[in-house]
Protein backbone atom coordinates (compact mmCIF):
# COMPACT_ATOMS: atom_id res chain seq x y z
CA UNK A 1 0.00 0.00 0.00
CA UNK A 2 1.32 3.27 -0.85
CA UNK A 3 -1.59 5.67 0.51
CA UNK A 4 -0.28 9.11 1.60
CA UNK A 5 -0.29 9.70 4.85
CA UNK A 6 -1.61 13.15 5.46
CA UNK A 7 0.57 15.19 7.49
CA UNK A 8 3.31 12.61 7.87
CA UNK A 9 5.82 14.05 5.13
CA UNK A 10 4.91 18.01 6.56
CA UNK A 11 7.74 19.71 8.38
CA UNK A 12 7.07 21.07 11.90
CA UNK A 13 7.71 24.46 10.32
CA UNK A 14 4.93 23.84 7.71
CA UNK A 15 2.54 23.23 10.85
CA UNK A 16 3.56 26.33 12.84
CA UNK A 17 3.12 28.40 9.85
CA UNK A 18 -0.60 27.25 9.39
CA UNK A 19 -1.83 27.95 12.47
CA UNK A 20 0.74 31.00 13.43
CA UNK A 21 2.16 29.15 16.15
CA UNK A 22 -1.14 29.19 18.20
CA UNK A 23 -1.91 26.67 20.92
CA UNK A 24 -4.50 24.97 20.97
CA UNK A 25 -6.61 26.85 23.28
CA UNK A 26 -10.56 26.95 22.11
CA UNK A 27 -10.12 24.35 19.52
CA UNK A 28 -11.41 21.50 22.13
CA UNK A 29 -14.79 22.02 21.30
CA UNK A 30 -14.80 20.41 18.40
CA UNK A 31 -15.01 16.88 18.03
CA UNK A 32 -14.13 14.35 15.29
CA UNK A 33 -17.61 14.87 14.22
CA UNK A 34 -18.88 18.24 15.04
CA UNK A 35 -20.44 19.00 11.86
CA UNK A 36 -18.57 22.17 10.38
CA UNK A 37 -21.18 25.14 8.12
CA UNK A 38 -19.56 27.76 6.05
CA UNK A 39 -21.47 31.46 7.48
CA UNK A 40 -19.70 33.11 4.14
CA UNK A 41 -17.93 32.56 1.24
CA UNK A 42 -14.18 32.86 0.94
CA UNK A 43 -12.57 36.75 0.73
CA UNK A 44 -9.83 37.35 -1.27
CA UNK A 45 -6.73 37.33 1.03
CA UNK A 46 -7.85 34.69 3.50
CA UNK A 47 -4.99 32.20 4.31
CA UNK A 48 -5.58 29.76 1.83
CA UNK A 49 -6.75 26.35 4.17
CA UNK A 50 -9.55 28.96 5.80
CA UNK A 51 -10.90 30.02 2.24
CA UNK A 52 -10.55 25.98 1.67
CA UNK A 53 -12.61 24.58 4.51
CA UNK A 54 -15.54 27.28 4.04
CA UNK A 55 -15.50 26.51 0.51
CA UNK A 56 -15.47 22.57 1.56
CA UNK A 57 -18.19 23.06 4.13
CA UNK A 58 -21.15 25.08 2.03
CA UNK A 59 -23.03 21.83 3.06
CA UNK A 60 -22.33 20.18 7.00
CA UNK A 61 -19.25 18.79 6.83
CA UNK A 62 -17.69 16.67 9.82
CA UNK A 63 -13.94 17.83 11.16
CA UNK A 64 -12.60 14.49 9.92
CA UNK A 65 -13.51 14.98 6.41
CA UNK A 66 -12.16 18.39 6.50
CA UNK A 67 -8.95 17.28 7.80
CA UNK A 68 -9.03 14.21 5.67
CA UNK A 69 -9.34 16.59 2.97
CA UNK A 70 -6.81 19.28 3.47
CA UNK A 71 -4.40 16.60 4.36
CA UNK A 72 -3.76 17.94 8.17
CA UNK A 73 -3.82 16.37 11.42
CA UNK A 74 -6.94 16.93 12.90
CA UNK A 75 -5.54 19.02 15.96
CA UNK A 76 -3.72 21.31 13.25
CA UNK A 77 -7.46 21.33 11.40
CA UNK A 78 -9.08 22.45 15.26
CA UNK A 79 -6.97 25.53 15.51
CA UNK A 80 -8.00 26.43 11.98
CA UNK A 81 -11.33 26.01 12.87
CA UNK A 82 -11.19 28.07 16.17
CA UNK A 83 -10.11 31.29 13.90
CA UNK A 84 -13.02 30.81 12.06
CA UNK A 85 -16.08 30.14 14.75
CA UNK A 86 -14.15 32.88 16.57
CA UNK A 87 -14.73 35.50 13.55
CA UNK A 88 -18.24 34.03 12.86
CA UNK A 89 -16.91 32.63 9.41
CA UNK A 90 -18.49 28.95 10.86
CA UNK A 91 -21.12 27.78 12.51
CA UNK A 92 -20.37 23.86 14.62
CA UNK A 93 -22.84 21.69 15.06
CA UNK A 94 -21.71 19.55 17.75
CA UNK A 95 -22.62 15.59 18.75
CA UNK A 96 -25.83 15.57 20.69
CA UNK A 97 -24.53 12.36 22.00
CA UNK A 98 -21.73 12.70 25.25
CA UNK A 99 -18.74 14.46 24.05
CA UNK A 100 -16.40 17.43 24.18
CA UNK A 101 -14.09 17.11 26.99
CA UNK A 102 -11.22 14.98 26.79
CA UNK A 103 -10.63 11.81 29.35
CA UNK A 104 -14.55 11.51 30.18
CA UNK A 105 -14.74 8.17 30.67
CA UNK A 106 -17.32 6.28 28.83
CA UNK A 107 -21.13 7.54 28.90
CA UNK A 108 -24.27 5.24 27.12
CA UNK A 109 -25.80 7.24 24.68
CA UNK A 110 -29.45 8.45 24.80
CA UNK A 111 -31.90 5.98 23.94
CA UNK A 112 -34.18 8.12 21.28
CA UNK A 113 -30.52 8.57 19.46
CA UNK A 114 -29.81 4.88 19.84
CA UNK A 115 -33.39 3.72 18.54
CA UNK A 116 -32.70 6.54 15.67
CA UNK A 117 -29.39 4.53 14.87
CA UNK A 118 -30.94 1.14 14.96
CA UNK A 119 -33.95 2.21 12.08
CA UNK A 120 -31.36 4.11 9.78
CA UNK A 121 -28.76 0.95 9.69
CA UNK A 122 -32.10 -1.29 8.85
CA UNK A 123 -33.42 0.56 6.25
CA UNK A 124 -29.62 0.55 4.43
CA UNK B 1 -25.16 8.86 -5.32
CA UNK B 2 -26.05 5.09 -4.96
CA UNK B 3 -23.19 3.35 -4.95
CA UNK B 4 -21.07 2.08 -1.89
CA UNK B 5 -18.73 0.43 -3.94
CA UNK B 6 -15.78 2.80 -4.60
CA UNK B 7 -11.63 2.73 -5.20
CA UNK B 8 -9.76 3.53 -2.50
CA UNK B 9 -6.42 6.05 -3.74
CA UNK B 10 -8.79 7.23 -6.20
CA UNK B 11 -7.43 10.62 -6.16
CA UNK B 12 -9.05 13.44 -8.54
CA UNK B 13 -9.76 16.38 -7.28
CA UNK B 14 -13.15 16.49 -8.73
CA UNK B 15 -13.62 13.11 -6.71
CA UNK B 16 -15.05 14.86 -3.57
CA UNK B 17 -17.92 13.13 -1.25
CA UNK B 18 -21.10 13.82 -1.96
CA UNK B 19 -22.50 16.35 0.32
CA UNK B 20 -24.70 15.86 3.30
CA UNK B 21 -27.86 17.25 3.53
CA UNK B 22 -28.28 20.69 5.36
CA UNK B 23 -30.63 19.27 7.96
CA UNK B 24 -27.57 17.09 9.05
CA UNK B 25 -26.70 18.09 12.70
CA UNK B 26 -25.75 15.27 14.52
CA UNK B 27 -22.44 12.89 14.06
CA UNK B 28 -22.38 9.99 15.50
CA UNK B 29 -19.29 7.57 16.40
CA UNK B 30 -18.29 3.66 15.99
CA UNK B 31 -14.59 2.29 16.22
CA UNK B 32 -13.79 -0.86 14.49
CA UNK B 33 -10.58 -1.70 16.45
CA UNK B 34 -8.27 -4.88 15.26
CA UNK B 35 -4.83 -5.82 14.36
CA UNK B 36 -3.16 -5.49 11.39
CA UNK B 37 -4.83 -6.90 8.36
CA UNK B 38 -8.24 -8.15 9.74
CA UNK B 39 -10.36 -6.09 7.57
CA UNK B 40 -11.16 -2.84 9.10
CA UNK B 41 -10.66 -0.69 6.12
CA UNK B 42 -12.89 -3.44 3.91
CA UNK B 43 -15.84 -3.15 6.69
CA UNK B 44 -15.71 0.74 6.69
CA UNK B 45 -15.85 0.39 2.92
CA UNK B 46 -18.68 -1.97 2.69
CA UNK B 47 -20.97 0.20 4.62
CA UNK B 48 -19.79 3.72 3.63
CA UNK B 49 -21.40 5.99 1.92
CA UNK B 50 -18.26 7.53 0.50
CA UNK B 51 -14.80 5.34 -0.25
CA UNK B 52 -12.41 5.06 3.16
CA UNK B 53 -10.80 8.70 3.39
CA UNK B 54 -7.91 8.55 5.95
CA UNK B 55 -6.25 10.98 8.12
CA UNK B 56 -4.30 11.10 11.34
CA UNK B 57 -3.71 12.66 14.42
CA UNK B 58 -0.65 13.92 15.89
CA UNK B 59 -0.09 14.55 19.98
CA UNK B 60 3.52 15.32 20.68
CA UNK B 61 4.49 14.82 24.52
CA UNK B 62 7.39 16.94 25.77
CA UNK B 63 11.13 15.79 27.59
CA UNK B 64 9.85 12.17 27.38
CA UNK B 65 13.11 10.88 26.04
CA UNK B 66 16.41 12.22 26.65
CA UNK B 67 19.18 12.01 24.67
CA UNK B 68 22.30 10.82 26.00
CA UNK B 69 25.11 12.57 24.17
CA UNK B 70 23.26 15.53 23.83
CA UNK B 71 21.60 15.73 27.00
CA UNK B 72 18.66 17.23 25.58
CA UNK B 73 15.33 16.38 26.11
CA UNK B 74 13.69 15.52 23.15
CA UNK B 75 9.96 15.35 21.74
CA UNK B 76 8.34 12.52 20.94
CA UNK B 77 5.57 12.96 18.54
CA UNK B 78 2.85 10.12 18.95
CA UNK B 79 0.63 9.60 15.40
CA UNK B 80 -2.10 7.48 14.87
CA UNK B 81 -3.39 7.22 11.35
CA UNK B 82 -6.83 5.60 10.85
CA UNK B 83 -9.20 5.71 8.02
CA UNK B 84 -13.04 6.23 8.39
CA UNK B 85 -16.82 6.18 5.96
CA UNK B 86 -19.85 7.45 6.95
CA UNK B 87 -23.55 6.62 6.75
CA UNK B 88 -26.75 8.68 6.36
CA UNK B 89 -28.62 7.46 8.91
CA UNK B 90 -31.76 9.65 8.37
CA UNK B 91 -32.45 13.63 8.03
CA UNK B 92 -30.01 14.16 11.46
CA UNK B 93 -28.00 11.69 11.76
CA UNK B 94 -24.88 10.95 10.50
CA UNK B 95 -23.01 7.89 11.59
CA UNK B 96 -19.03 7.90 11.31
CA UNK B 97 -17.38 4.67 11.04
CA UNK B 98 -13.52 5.03 11.96
CA UNK B 99 -11.18 1.83 11.47
CA UNK B 100 -8.00 2.12 13.70
CA UNK B 101 -5.39 -0.49 14.57
CA UNK B 102 -5.69 -1.25 18.09
CA UNK B 103 -1.34 -0.87 18.92
CA UNK B 104 -0.33 1.07 21.83
CA UNK B 105 -0.14 4.61 20.44
CA UNK B 106 -3.45 4.53 19.40
CA UNK B 107 -5.23 3.86 23.33
CA UNK B 108 -2.82 6.88 23.40
CA UNK B 109 -5.46 8.95 21.67
CA UNK B 110 -8.44 7.54 22.64
CA UNK B 111 -9.81 10.21 24.37
CA UNK B 112 -9.24 13.07 22.33
CA UNK B 113 -10.53 11.14 19.27
CA UNK B 114 -13.19 8.55 20.42
CA UNK B 115 -14.62 10.61 23.90
CA UNK B 116 -18.15 10.54 22.74
CA UNK B 117 -18.26 7.37 20.67
CA UNK B 118 -21.43 4.77 20.72
CA UNK B 119 -19.29 1.98 21.35
CA UNK B 120 -16.78 -0.12 19.51
CA UNK B 121 -16.52 -3.59 17.18
CA UNK B 122 -13.56 -5.64 18.05
CA UNK B 123 -13.10 -7.34 14.47
CA UNK B 124 -10.57 -10.56 15.05
CA UNK B 125 -8.91 -13.02 12.80
CA UNK B 126 -9.37 -16.84 14.09
CA UNK B 127 -6.56 -17.52 13.07
CA UNK B 128 -4.88 -14.69 15.02
CA UNK B 129 -6.82 -14.48 18.54
CA UNK B 130 -3.93 -13.09 20.27
CA UNK B 131 -3.62 -9.79 18.73
CA UNK B 132 -7.13 -8.70 19.68
CA UNK B 133 -6.63 -9.11 23.66
CA UNK B 134 -4.63 -6.19 23.94
CA UNK B 135 -7.94 -3.84 22.38
CA UNK B 136 -10.76 -5.75 24.49
CA UNK B 137 -8.32 -5.21 27.58
CA UNK B 138 -8.16 -1.21 26.76
CA UNK B 139 -11.59 -1.25 25.75
CA UNK B 140 -13.23 -2.86 28.84
CA UNK B 141 -10.56 -1.04 31.36
CA UNK B 142 -12.41 1.92 29.54
CA UNK B 143 -15.73 0.95 30.30
CA UNK B 144 -16.39 1.62 26.67
CA UNK B 145 -19.07 -1.13 25.42
CA UNK B 146 -18.11 -3.59 22.39
CA UNK B 147 -19.01 -6.50 20.41
CA UNK B 148 -16.47 -9.28 18.78
CA UNK B 149 -16.86 -9.55 15.24
CA UNK B 150 -14.93 -12.96 13.68
CA UNK B 151 -13.84 -11.69 10.43
CA UNK B 152 -13.99 -15.15 7.72
CA UNK B 153 -11.22 -15.68 6.41
CA UNK B 154 -11.65 -18.86 5.33
CA UNK B 155 -9.90 -21.01 7.88
CA UNK B 156 -10.49 -23.82 10.27
CA UNK B 157 -13.86 -23.25 11.36
CA UNK B 158 -14.06 -22.02 15.37
CA UNK B 159 -16.75 -22.74 17.60
CA UNK B 160 -18.46 -19.35 19.53
CA UNK B 161 -17.04 -21.14 22.58
CA UNK B 162 -13.71 -21.99 21.45
CA UNK B 163 -13.32 -18.06 20.58
CA UNK B 164 -15.20 -16.86 23.59
CA UNK B 165 -12.38 -18.98 25.67
CA UNK B 166 -9.53 -18.34 23.94
CA UNK B 167 -10.62 -14.43 24.17
CA UNK B 168 -11.74 -14.62 27.84
CA UNK B 169 -14.43 -13.19 26.67
CA UNK B 170 -17.01 -11.80 29.38
CA UNK B 171 -20.56 -13.50 29.27
CA UNK B 172 -22.27 -10.37 28.49
CA UNK B 173 -19.78 -9.29 25.29
CA UNK B 174 -21.60 -10.26 22.12
CA UNK B 175 -19.95 -12.53 19.67
CA UNK B 176 -20.74 -12.65 16.13
CA UNK B 177 -19.59 -14.07 12.87
CA UNK B 178 -19.22 -12.13 9.66
CA UNK B 179 -17.66 -11.49 6.35
CA UNK B 180 -16.45 -7.80 6.22
CA UNK B 181 -16.48 -7.94 2.63
CA UNK B 182 -20.28 -8.08 2.88
CA UNK B 183 -22.35 -5.13 3.01
CA UNK B 184 -25.09 -7.01 4.80
CA UNK B 185 -22.90 -8.53 7.15
CA UNK B 186 -21.24 -5.78 8.05
CA UNK B 187 -24.33 -3.55 8.58
CA UNK B 188 -25.35 -6.69 11.06
CA UNK B 189 -22.96 -6.62 12.92
CA UNK B 190 -23.22 -2.88 13.64
CA UNK B 191 -26.69 -3.46 14.47
CA UNK B 192 -25.82 -6.13 17.13
CA UNK B 193 -23.42 -3.18 18.34
CA UNK B 194 -26.83 -0.73 18.81
CA UNK B 195 -28.83 -4.16 20.43
CA UNK B 196 -25.77 -4.56 22.93
CA UNK B 197 -26.17 -0.54 23.87
CA UNK B 198 -29.91 -0.90 24.30
CA UNK B 199 -29.51 -3.90 26.71
CA UNK B 200 -26.51 -2.55 28.03
CA UNK B 201 -26.81 -2.09 32.16
CA UNK B 202 -26.77 1.72 33.09
CA UNK B 203 -23.08 1.82 35.25
CA UNK B 204 -24.01 2.47 39.50
CA UNK B 205 -20.69 3.64 39.68
CA UNK B 206 -17.77 5.61 36.91
CA UNK B 207 -15.39 2.87 36.67
CA UNK B 208 -12.03 4.32 38.24
CA UNK B 209 -9.66 6.30 35.63
CA UNK B 210 -6.58 3.48 34.57
N1 LIG C 1 -11.33 -13.92 2.82
C1 LIG C 1 -11.58 -12.74 3.35
N2 LIG C 1 -10.71 -11.73 3.10
C2 LIG C 1 -10.96 -10.53 3.66
C3 LIG C 1 -12.09 -10.30 4.48
N3 LIG C 1 -12.06 -9.03 4.93
C4 LIG C 1 -10.95 -8.49 4.40
N4 LIG C 1 -10.29 -9.36 3.63
C5 LIG C 1 -9.04 -9.14 2.89
O1 LIG C 1 -8.01 -9.00 3.85
C6 LIG C 1 -7.07 -8.02 3.44
C7 LIG C 1 -6.91 -6.96 4.52
O2 LIG C 1 -8.11 -6.24 4.67
P1 LIG C 1 -8.13 -4.71 5.13
O3 LIG C 1 -9.54 -4.29 5.15
O4 LIG C 1 -7.17 -3.90 4.35
O5 LIG C 1 -7.61 -4.87 6.62
P2 LIG C 1 -7.22 -3.71 7.65
O6 LIG C 1 -7.60 -4.22 8.98
O7 LIG C 1 -7.81 -2.42 7.22
O8 LIG C 1 -5.65 -3.67 7.47
P3 LIG C 1 -4.60 -2.58 8.00
O9 LIG C 1 -5.27 -1.24 7.92
O10 LIG C 1 -3.44 -2.72 7.07
O11 LIG C 1 -4.26 -2.98 9.40
C8 LIG C 1 -7.59 -7.45 2.14
O12 LIG C 1 -6.91 -8.08 1.07
C9 LIG C 1 -9.06 -7.83 2.15
O13 LIG C 1 -9.57 -7.99 0.84
C10 LIG C 1 -12.98 -11.40 4.70
O14 LIG C 1 -14.00 -11.29 5.40
N5 LIG C 1 -12.69 -12.58 4.11
MG1 LIG D 1 -6.87 -0.56 6.92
Amino acid sequence: MSRRRPGRDDSPDRLYTLTGGRSSSGSDVFDLVTLIVAECDPVPGMQSEHAAILRMSRFPTAVVEIAAELELPVSIVRILLADLLGTGRISARHPRTAHGSAHSSYRLPDPDILEQVLVGLRNL
Amino acid sequence: MDSAISEQGADRPDDRPPALRSTADNGLKIVIVGGFGVGKTTMVRSVSEIRPLNTEETMTKAGEAVDDTAGVATKTATTVAFDFGRITLDAHNVLYLFGAPGQERFWFLWDRLFSGTLGAVVLVDTRRLADSWYAIDRLEHHGTPFVVACNDFGGPAHTPEQVREALDLPEGVPLVFCDARSRESSKDVLISLIQHLQAYPAPLTPEPAP
